[in-house]
């Protein structure tokens, strides 16, 4: 399988050539995203920005292969993933991509560092040395002394930083982060925006951030706008 | 290295079976309700098994009660003039066969037998009774025995003396808590000397009080009280069980012979083989409890459905769960496992405790009540692997359901 994913320094980590989605609600066709072209490199840190409506979400979704493209391809390490049926993305969700979403999404009936462990047992690398990986993603986030406590019994914060330990365990070279910072306050935003920053920086992962907040889309290096169900620009941010 | 996986795969099983059990301790009082049909349908099955069981054993006992490996011969019927009458009307058997019979090799011991009803008066009391001509080797075919004097000797038989053993019934109307030994009682105006006292042996099989009696014997009885010499009945007892069918043969092939019946006519006597009786007795009995325990298997279905009903609920309450596993990487087949694994644990802990109230049933008849149940391993283990199946099979929908969903739905459900 790993020879599927082979790495070549020509090649980007995620290209997106002519990516259309139409939903069909009845007989009313709804055209949310409309030849979205882009190329994302291994180690960058990017932010896409929009609306609610402008299709940033299904354009997240499509990115982390959670949905299929109604046309054009996407290239994930070279390889089209458009056409894949949903358990070999499911794979390639479990190994490339970890998620962090706006609601945390942990599962509150598992302890912390059994939704930690959780990617690991569906890679099926699952072992004793499973809880040594977590603990070492809890370390990473600051909480590791947190890993029996269960999510209602810590701070939204700290939740929101499970689920960052929880979408790096698997060492994806993908972070995926829908308005990771959308339920807290300024204070605890800042404080998880730091440790995606200090995920790229000092495990060289890929971080997409998903947001409509200008200030939090100030975190990356890269902004780019989406509009319409089109990129509309794609700048550098200069600090 | 395989073995390393193996080892993966168990400890990953254990893993789902941990967190299935996890799950439903979380809801304790919808879990138990969910799975009360269950419980009520194993325990149910188990119950009515086990009774089933206990009315065949008891049956068994009843027959055996009548004697070990009994054959009855009875008179044959008459068919003069196209008239056909029932059984035993025809005098055909006589004592001589009786001794003939005695020397078959299957044949272990025999008694001539005239039974009929005669009062007995001693002193002051009267009861009319079944008065038994039999001979000495009576307390062997009926498996009977004496608890009190002796039974009558075959120099006594061959004498014709006035002797008489009382069973035990007869014996408390006519004594009351006299001891009867010793005792001289009228029976058709002859005196006869009670020897012995019968052990008391219940009611048989077709509701007679068997302790209703007095045996005589034989002889005396044909001389002195019928005034006849064909006997009623030739009771015979088989050197085994197996030989009952061999004796039955013999007995045929020598009666029709000492009878001089020609080929082509009919015997003119019946034998009765009293253990293919409690076959059929026996495999009667069985088809009443499979009906009764189909009758239970049913409330087991009914407590599928419930499962399933249940299942769906929570596929339904943790879409939200199931569209995070599937973002984290969970394929089509790992959330069909863990909510198969939840139904079955659900099921088969359902079983475990039916079974719980089955032997509580069950016991609790034994208790109150003269039939004694018996609880087999059988049933137990039928119902827990019906139970899971069950399980497995009802929890396979919803299941199904929740390993269909689209993730990015699942993760927007709130």
């Amino acid at each position: 399988m790993a020879n599927d994913y082979d790495i070549r320094d020509n090649v980007p980590l995620i290209r997106l050539e002519n990516i259309g989605m139409v939903y069909r609600i009845g007989d009313i066709a709804y055209e949310v995203l409309k030849g979205i072209n882009l190329t994302i490199e291994n180690g960058e840190f990017v932010s896409i920005m929009g609306a609610s409506g402008s299709g940033k979400s299904t354009l997240m979704n499509i990115l982390g292969c959670l949905d299929k493209p109604t046309s054009g391809s996407y290239f994930l390490e070279g390889k089209d993933v458009a056409g894949l049926t949903s358990d070999e993305l499911a794979e390639i969700r479990n190994k490339k991509i970890g998620f962090v979403f706006q609601g945390f999404n942990l599962i509150q009936r598992l302890s912390i560092i059994e939704n930690v462990m959780l990617p690991l047992y569906y890679s099926g690398l699952h072992s004793k040395n499973s809880e040594e990986m977590a603990m070492e993603a809890l370390k990473l986030v600051d909480l590791s002394e947190k890993g029996n406590k269960f999510p209602n019994q810590i701070s939204g914060g700290e939740q929101q930083r499970v689920a960052i330990a929880r979408a790096v365990v698997n060492n994806a070279p993908i972070i995926m982060a829908d308005e990771p910072t959308g339920n807290l306050d300024s204070v605890r935003g800042a404080d998880v925006m730091n440790f995606f920053g200090k995920i790229n920086a000092e495990r060289g992962a890929t971080i997409i951030l998903v947001t409509h907040d200008r200030h939090i889309a100030g975190y990356g290096r890269r902004l780019v706008t989406v509009k319409d169900g089109m990129i509309i620009s794609s700048d550098v941010i200069n600090i | 290295m395989n073995n390393n996986k193996e080892n993966k795969v168990k400890f990953a099983f254990l893993l789902d079976l941990e967190s299935a059990y996890k799950t439903l301790l979380r809801n304790k009082i919808r879990s138990f309700l969910t799975i009360l049909g269950i419980i009520i349908g194993v325990g149910s099955v188990i119950a009515t098994v086990s009774i089933g069981q206990g009315a065949s054993r008891a049956i068994q006992n009843s027959i055996n009660s009548m004697g070990s490996n009994l054959l009855i011969i009875l008179p044959g019927s008459s068919s003069l003039g196209g008239i056909h009458s029932g059984f035993g009307v025809l005098p055909t058997l006589t004592l001589s066969d009786v001794y003939a019979i005695r020397k078959l090799p299957a044949v272990k011991t025999d008694s001539g037998m005239l039974g009929m009803a005669q009062q007995v008066i001693w002193r002051g009391n009267n009861w009319s009774t079944l008065i038994n001509g039999a001979n000495s080797s009576f307390t062997v075919i009926r498996a009977w025995s004496v608890v009190k004097g002796t039974f009558f000797t075959p120099q006594q038989v061959a004498s014709a003396a006035n002797v008489a053993v009382i069973g035990n019934t007869a014996a408390t109307e006519l004594f009351g808590l006299i001891n009867p030994i010793g005792r001289i009682i009228l029976i058709h105006n002859v005196p006869f000397t009670v020897i012995g006292l019968l052990s008391v042996k219940g009611f048989n099989a077709f509701g007679q009080d068997q302790d209703d009696t007095v045996v005589i014997p034989i002889t005396t009885m044909l001389e002195k009280i019928a005034g006849t010499t064909w006997v009623h009945a030739i009771a015979v007892s088989a050197k085994s069980n197996k030989d009952t069918v061999t004796a039955e043969s013999e007995i045929t092939a020598l009666l029709r012979q000492r009878h001089h019946i020609p080929l082509h006519k009919p015997d003119d006597f019946f034998v009765r083989n009293l253990t293919e009786l409690a076959a059929t007795a026996n495999s009667s009995a069985n088809t009443f409890t499979i009906l009764l325990a189909s009758i239970a298997a049913v409330s087991l279905l009914v407590g599928g459905i419930g499962i399933m009903n249940i299942m769906l609920v929570s596929v339904t309450e943790r879409t939200k769960e199931i569209g995070i596993r599937m973002a984290i990487g969970a394929k089509k087949s790992d959330i069909l496992k863990q909510f198969l694994i939840e139904s079955s644990v659900l099921s088969l802990f359902g079983g475990i405790l039916g079974i719980g109230l089955g032997f509580g049933i069950s016991s609790a008849i034994s208790a109150f009540s003269p039939l004694k149940t018996i609880v087999t391993t059988e049933p137990i283990i039928i119902s827990l692997v019906f139970s899971l199946c069950v399980g497995i099979f009802f929890g396979f929908y919803p299941a199904y359901k929740a390993s269909r969903m689209n993730p990015v739905e699942a993760l927007r459900y709130e």
